[in-house]
C-alpha cells in the first residue's frame, strides 16, 4: 500500500498519457470519421467504396495488428522509398533513420481505428434522421450539400453524442495495447513500475482503479452534454 | 397559361408502376385537387412535380423547363414550388422563426433581419404570432402544419403542393389548416392538393381529377365530379368516401 502511495505520480502520469492519446485520436478520428460516414453514404459508387474499404480493413482487424504496421511496418516501406528514389533517380541524400517515434505511431494508428468506428456512428445518427426533414429541405430550394450541412448533420449530432461517448471509452481502454510498442501510457506505467519494485497485484490493481476512474467520469461527462444538448427532447430550453 | 405541364409520366418502384402515363395541365392561379383512393399514385404524382421523386419515364415542365431534364438546377426549380407535407416535416432543432427563415438566408442570402420581418408577417398570416420562438415539438399538429405552410410560403412560390395536408391531424384541427389553405386559394395562389377532404375540395378547387391505379380516370369542376361522376369507379369511390 505504501509503494503503491510512494509511486502514485507515475500512475497519474501514465494516465493523463492515456487520456492526451485518447483525446487526440478520437479528435482525428471524428474527423475522419465523419468524410468517411459521409463518404459512405456518398452517391459516387468509387467513394462510397472507398469508405467502405477504410471502415471493413479497420474494423475487421485487431488494433494491436495496426498498431504494429504503423510502428514496425511503415518505416520499412519508408526506408524502401528512400532506396528507390536514391537509386532511381538520384534524389537525396535522406535522413539515416525512418523510424517512427511511438507517439507518432500511436497517434496515426488510433486515430485510423478510431475514425472507422466513428464512421460507422456518424452513418447510423444521418441514416437515423427521417427522410421528410431531407425532402423538406429540399422542397425549399436548398441543395443537396446545404440540406445535409444545415439539416441533417445538426440533427443527427444529436444523436451521435452518446454511441461518441462510448468509442471515447472504448479507445481510452485499447490505448492499453499501446505498451507494445514501448508507448509508456498507463498500462506500460505499471509495468515499468511492476518490473522496479515487484508488486504485481496492487499494481495492476491501481491501474485498472485508474481506467475506471476515467471511463467513470466521462460516462458521466456524457450523459450531462446528452441532456445539454436536448438529445431526447428536441428543443433547448 | 399551363405552368406545369405533366407528359406521360410513368414511375415505377422496381416491378410496380404507380404511375402509368399521366399527362396533365395546371393553370396558372388555378386551384387542382387531386382525390381517388390510397396507392392511387396521387402522392407520388405531386412528389414527382418537384421532382422528390424521380420519374421513370415522361416529361415534366414548370414554367417551359424541363425539370426531368439533366442538367435542370432543380435547387432553383424548387424555389417557386412550396410543399406542405402530410407529416409537417418541421425541422425539430429550430425554432418556428427559423424554421422559416433557414432557406431564406441560405438560398436567397436575404439579411437575418429581413428574413426575420418576412417570417413575422407570415406568422401572422397563418395566426401564430405567439409562437416565434416555440420549438415544434411544443406546438400541435394544426399549428405545426400552419408553421410549414408559413415556411413554404415564404419562398414566395409560384405553385403550393399540398400533400394531404391534413390526413396526420386530430380532426379539431383541421379547420385551421383548411382556412389557411382556404385564404391561399382566395389570393389566387396556383395550388396542387391531394386530400380526403371531399368537403373542401368541393368549395375550393376549381378543378378536381380522380386517379385510380396510376392513371387519371376522371376529370371535371367539382360540381360535375361530385354531383354527376361519370366513371363507374369515380361514383363507387365517391359513395364510399362520402357516406
Amino acid at each position: 500500500m505504501e509503494a503503491i502511495i510512494r509511486t502514485l505520480p507515475f500512475f497519474i502520469n501514465g494516465a493523463l498519457e492515456t487520456l492526451k492519446i485518447t483525446v487526440i485520436a478520437v479528435g482525428i478520428g471524428s474527423f475522419l470519421g465523419l468524410i468517411a460516414g459521409l463518404g459512405r453514404l456518398s452517391r459516387n459508387r468509387l467513394i462510397r467504396a472507398l469508405a467502405t474499404c477504410y471502415v471493413d480493413f479497420v474494423r475487421g482487424t485487431p488494433l494491436l495488428v495496426q498498431i504494429f504496421i504503423v510502428y514496425f511496418g511503415f518505416p520499412q516501406v519508408i526506408q524502401e522509398g528512400k532506396t528507390f528514389l536514391q537509386t532511381q533517380f538520384g534524389l537525396g541524400p535522406f535522413s539515416e533513420t525512418s523510424h517512427i517515434p511511438a507517439f507518432i505511431a500511436a497517434i496515426i494508428a488510433c486515430s485510423v481505428n478510431s475514425g472507422a468506428y466513428v464512421a460507422e456512428i456518424f452513418r447510423a445518427g444521418i441514416q437515423s434522421i427521417e427522410k421528410g426533414q431531407r425532402e423538406a429541405a429540399l422542397s425549399l430550394g436548398m441543395t443537396p450539400r446545404q440540406t445535409t450541412l444545415y439539416v441533417i448533420l445538426p440533427q443527427a449530432f444529436r444523436r451521435i453524442v452518446p454511441p461518441l461517448g462510448n468509442e471515447f471509452i472504448a479507445m481510452l481502454k485499447d490505448t492499453s495495447l499501446l505498451f507494445s510498442i514501448g508507448f509508456v501510457e498507463l498500462t506500460r506505467q505499471g509495468q515499468l513500475l511492476n518490473a522496479a519494485i515487484f508488486q504485481p497485484f496492487p499494481i495492476y490493481l491501481t491501474v485498472a482503479l485508474f481506467y475506471l476512474i476515467m471511463t467513470l467520469s466521462i460516462s458521466r461527462l456524457v450523459d450531462f452534454t446528452e441532456r445539454r444538448l436536448g438529445v431526447r427532447g428536441h428543443h433547448q430550453s | 397559361m399551363a405552368i406545369i405541364k405533366v407528359r406521360n409520366l410513368k414511375k415505377r418502384f422496381g416491378k410496380l408502376e404507380v404511375l402509368r402515363g399521366i399527362n396533365l395541365d395546371v393553370a396558372e392561379g388555378e386551384q387542382l385537387v387531386v382525390i381517388g383512393p390510397s396507392g392511387s399514385g396521387k402522392s407520388t404524382l405531386l412528389r414527382c412535380l418537384n421532382m422528390l421523386e424521380e420519374p421513370s419515364e415522361g416529361t415534366i415542365e414548370f414554367e417551359g423547363i424541363d425539370l426531368t431534364a439533366k442538367n435542370t438546377d432543380l435547387p432553383k426549380v424548387r424555389e417557386s414550388i412550396g410543399m406542405v407535407f402530410q407529416s409537417f416535416n418541421l425541422f425539430p432543432h429550430k425554432n418556428v422563426t427559423e424554421n422559416i427563415t433557414l432557406a431564406l438566408l441560405k438560398v436567397k442570402g436575404m439579411k437575418q433581419e429581413e428574413a426575420k420581418n418576412v417570417a413575422y408577417n407570415l406568422l401572422e398570416k397563418v395566426g401564430l404570432s405567439d409562437k416565434v420562438n416555440a420549438y415544434p415539438s411544443q406546438l400541435s399538429g394544426g399549428q405545426q402544419q400552419r408553421v410549414a405552410i408559413a415556411r413554404a410560403l415564404a419562398m414566395q412560390p409560384k405553385v403550393m403542393l399540398f400533400d394531404e395536408p391534413t390526413s396526420a391531424l386530430d380532426p379539431e384541427m383541421v379547420g385551421e389548416v383548411l382556412s389557411v389553405m382556404r385564404d391561399l386559394a382566395r389570393e389566387g395562389m396556383t395550388m396542387v392538393i391531394v386530400t380526403h377532404e371531399m368537403k373542401f375540395a368541393q368549395e375550393v378547387g376549381d378543378r378536381v381529377i380522380f386517379m385510380d391505379e396510376g392513371l387519371i380516370v376522371e376529370e371535371g369542376t367539382p360540381e360535375q365530379i361530385f354531383k354527376e361522376p361519370r366513371n363507374p369507379r369515380t361514383r363507387s369511390f365517391l359513395t364510399r368516401v362520402m357516406q
